[in-house]
């Protein structure tokens, strides 16, 4: 990036003026209006539902006191494990200088910062006295894990956001010169938030600086959140989570459902902005590279903690282990680990399956899959206590979610959809200034040969 | 414990009003199977000034730690100030609760279930304490096992609590501040014995005004706060004062023994035994002791059982071999 000339956003050539307004945010079309309609319905069926848990208690889930973690612990390791992607596009691809990650970046943040944020509320949903939040804060144990998970969440938020505003700075102001095309108040916003942007030398200098010490800084954060909460599972004795793999595996398996997130997010804005010219095949087939690599490492982690658990084949273990292959959970563990793991991996390693719609429908079977393999994670371990299950009532046995706690999480992934949707309406989902800049000094298109 | 002697043999002093006090005092250490720690001044060549009680020349005798019966003076006979007031974070003073339980004796009669649903005001069908039918191996007989919670020495679900909400007294008891917890469980995912309970809802406990008034968080039983972990809590009504918590007084074949680690002293109610000889002699052992959880809870393997194993269970249940 320093190498790059100075970038003088006040005076923009003819070109440079027709793509600073075409990757400016729009009003939502029909399609739009719908989409964010959809959403808010879901939202509000998961508004609803906690209202009814927060006036009846967890009684109203089908958590009881063995299956005492159920989809809302799923869902936030889900949210956790997506926010990752945050860190692979915006900082690794920065450091090691992958020239055709600039379109992707700011997708990637805003990805990040929604998934981290709801991470954060799926939380407090889960928790029997939401009321004692402050408790966390009061009286914070450092000895435990949720502390942990605590600190890391909230540092990697704060640092996301960072890394999603800073280079929003030089847009905001661009926008804010745009009389014509916003309206007064956001205008006036646009020009707040902007925080005084001058563009000059020393500006990009600092800016381009704090970003580079933010992607530093967010790698091992980004290693930590996810490896904090795997140990949520993996500092217990329960059979299937008192595993030392559980750090790397939970990790890999973020890697993965993140990249997937950016790749089904590109293909969407893609078609809906039309942002064919910027959002090229190319970065389709080298997205879909890194995911089947992301995916063969997944696949590694996975025959490391099945295969060595399957081979002793310890008790309890190897009957939590029999009832994932060939129990009660075995039709959705295989889905899960063929359509969302062997699949992908299959079709990815060909050029033809990174076209991006073949990588667009891969990449949703991998996050769909993602979510049920935490469901796998969560469930079926604590269904499977030393001391066994004995005369309980037989709702209790079992564990199947009740339609507060799907609308629950219906309305969080909505929630997070929505926020996504805000932020394309409001700010540029692709970095303007860094686009400019890419096509004065260098085009794209003439750097994609030699990145790929 | 050499200068210490225990109380739980009967006393024969004479019928001096405090003297009868005390005999009272003895006899509840006797039932409860709680040695009372008196100093004895003629063993500790110190007399604690204006401390002495009863009438000078009245003889008392008492049981050494070793077992051999002798005879002091009573006004040499000291009370170990003792409080049982209730300071939430710490345990009774000079005490280290233990628990012995007999799976010889068990029968599967479920009284221990019902008295601590009753003592706890839980809904009959909860209780902290459980029995389970246990198999440890295919061609072994099946046995009955009582499980409350273990009161871990290094206790995982302390070790994980986010906000101190549940703590080790000095006493040895695991304990919960219910007005603290969060309602995060991960103490009950984190206990392998799966002691814990959650209160799901209130409408789960139905409390009459009655219940309420006589509960008191930390002084008898949990006050079934909605949204939080509850559990086993060795009935502190009861062992704060000396008695035994109510699933070993409930338990019609003497299962539970309940004592003191210190005095290494447990009683079921009908006998007293030494600990540390019972553990030896009838090879106790701790459940899943490879965890490195050092519970606090102690079984005596089903060998020459009481009763034959009758399983009321018509369907048979899904059962997980140890």
């Amino acid at each position: 990036m320093n190498k790059k000339e100075f970038l003088n956003l006040d005076q923009l050539d003819d070109k440079q003026e027709r793509l600073a307004s075409e990757l400016m945010p729009t009003k939502f079309g029909m399609v739009g209006k719908l989409w964010v309609g959809i959403l808010l319905v879901f939202i509000a069926l998961g508004l609803v539902a906690y209202y009814q848990q927060m006036s009846r208690g967890l009684i109203v889930t089908d958590m009881r006191d063995f299956s005492s973690w159920g989809i809302y612990i799923s869902n936030f390791v889900f949210f956790v494990a997506i926010s990752l992607v945050g860190s692979l596009v915006a900082a690794i691809l920065k450091l090691v200088d992958v020239p055709w990650r600039t379109p992707l970046t700011r997708i990637a943040e805003v990805i990040a910062v929604s998934a981290i944020a709801f991470a954060g509320l799926i939380i407090i949903v889960d928790m029997g006295r939401p009321d004692r939040f402050w408790h966390i804060f009061a009286y914070g144990r450092i000895q435990s894990p949720i502390i942990w998970d605590v600190i890391v969440i909230t540092t990697y938020l704060t640092i996301s956001v960072l890394l999603l505003f800073l280079p929003l700075l030089p847009d905001l102001a661009l926008m804010s010169k745009r009389s014509a095309r916003f309206s007064k108040m956001q205008l006036k916003i646009y020009g707040l938030l902007s925080m005084g942007w001058k563009g000059t030398k020393e500006q990009y200098a600092i800016l381009n600086r704090s970003t580079k010490i933010l992607a530093v800084l967010i790698i091992p954060l980004a290693l930590s959140i996810h490896t904090v909460t795997s140990w949520l599972f993996a500092t217990t004795f329960r059979v299937g989570w008192d595993s030392t793999n559980f750090g790397p595996y939970f990790v890999s398996g973020a890697f993965m459902v993140g990249c997937a997130g950016v790749i089904a997010a590109m293909y969407v804005l893609r078609e809906r902005y039309h942002l064919h010219e910027h959002i090229k095949d190319m970065h389709f087939d080298n997205m879909g590279k890194f995911l089947v690599l992301l995916s063969l490492i997944y696949l590694y982690f996975n025959v490391n903690e099945y295969l060595v658990t399957g081979y002793k084949m310890k008790n309890v273990e190897g009957e939590h282990l029999m009832e994932l292959f060939a129990g009660s959970f075995a039709p959705m563990f295989w889905l899960v680990q063929i359509f969302g793991m062997i699949l992908p991996i299959g079709v990815l390693l060909f050029r033809k399956g990174r076209k991006p719609l073949p990588l667009f429908v891969t990449a949703m079977f991998v996050i769909v899959g993602a979510w049920f393999k935490r469901y796998l994670i969560v469930t079926p371990t604590l269904l499977h206590p030393f001391i066994p299950m004995q005369n309980l009532p037989e709702q209790w046995m079992h564990y199947t979610p009740t339609w507060q706690e799907w609308s629950i999480t219906a309305g969080s992934l909505a929630g997070s959809l929505m926020v996504i949707t805000l932020l394309i309406r409001y700010f540029p989902i692709l970095p303007i200034w860094e686009m400019i800049e890419e096509q004065h000094v260098a085009p794209v298109s003439s750097l994609s040969e030699e990145a790929v | 414990m050499d200068n210490e002697l225990n109380g739980h043999e009967a006393h024969e002093s004479q019928d001096t009003h405090e003297a009868s006090n005390r005999r009272n005092f003895l006899r509840l250490g006797l039932s409860s199977g709680l040695g009372i720690g008196l100093g004895a001044a003629a063993t500790m060549g110190l007399m604690a000034e204006g401390d002495s009680k009863g009438s000078a020349g009245s003889k008392v005798k008492l049981m050494s730690p070793d077992g051999k019966i002798v005879e002091v003076d009573s006004d040499q006979i000291v009370d170990i100030p003792r409080s049982v007031e209730l300071v939430v974070r710490e345990g009774v003073p000079n005490r280290k609760f233990v628990m012995v339980i007999d799976l010889s004796r068990c029968k599967n009669a479920r009284k221990c279930k019902n008295a601590c649903s009753k003592m706890h005001y839980l809904p009959p069908e909860r209780s902290y304490i459980k029995v389970e039918k246990m198999q440890d191996a295919e061609k072994t007989a099946p046995y009955w096992m009582p499980t409350p919670c273990f009161h871990c020495d290094n206790p995982p679900c302390v070790k994980v609590c986010p906000v101190d909400a549940t703590f080790k007294t000095s006493d040895g008891i695991v304990s919960i501040d219910n007005t603290r917890c969060i309602g995060c469980r991960f103490c009950m995912v984190a206990c392998p014995y799966s002691a814990r309970i959650f209160n799901w809802g209130t409408e789960l406990y139905a409390l009459n005004d009655e219940q309420k008034e006589a509960i008191k968080p930390h002084e008898s039983c949990s006050p079934h706060l909605r949204g939080t972990v509850e559990k086993c809590d060795f009935c502190p009504n009861h062992t704060r004062h000396d008695k035994l918590p109510d699933c070993v007084k409930a338990c019609p074949n003497g299962v539970f023994y309940f004592g003191d680690e210190l005095d290494d002293t447990v009683s079921n109610g009908d006998e007293t035994l030494r600990l540390s000889k019972l553990l030896k002699d009838k090879s106790a052992y701790r459940y899943l002791e490879d965890l490195g959880t050092k519970p606090r809870v102690y079984y005596l393997p089903p060998v020459n059982r009481l009763f034959p194993f009758v399983d009321p269970n018509e369907h048979p249940e899904k059962e997980h071999h140890e």
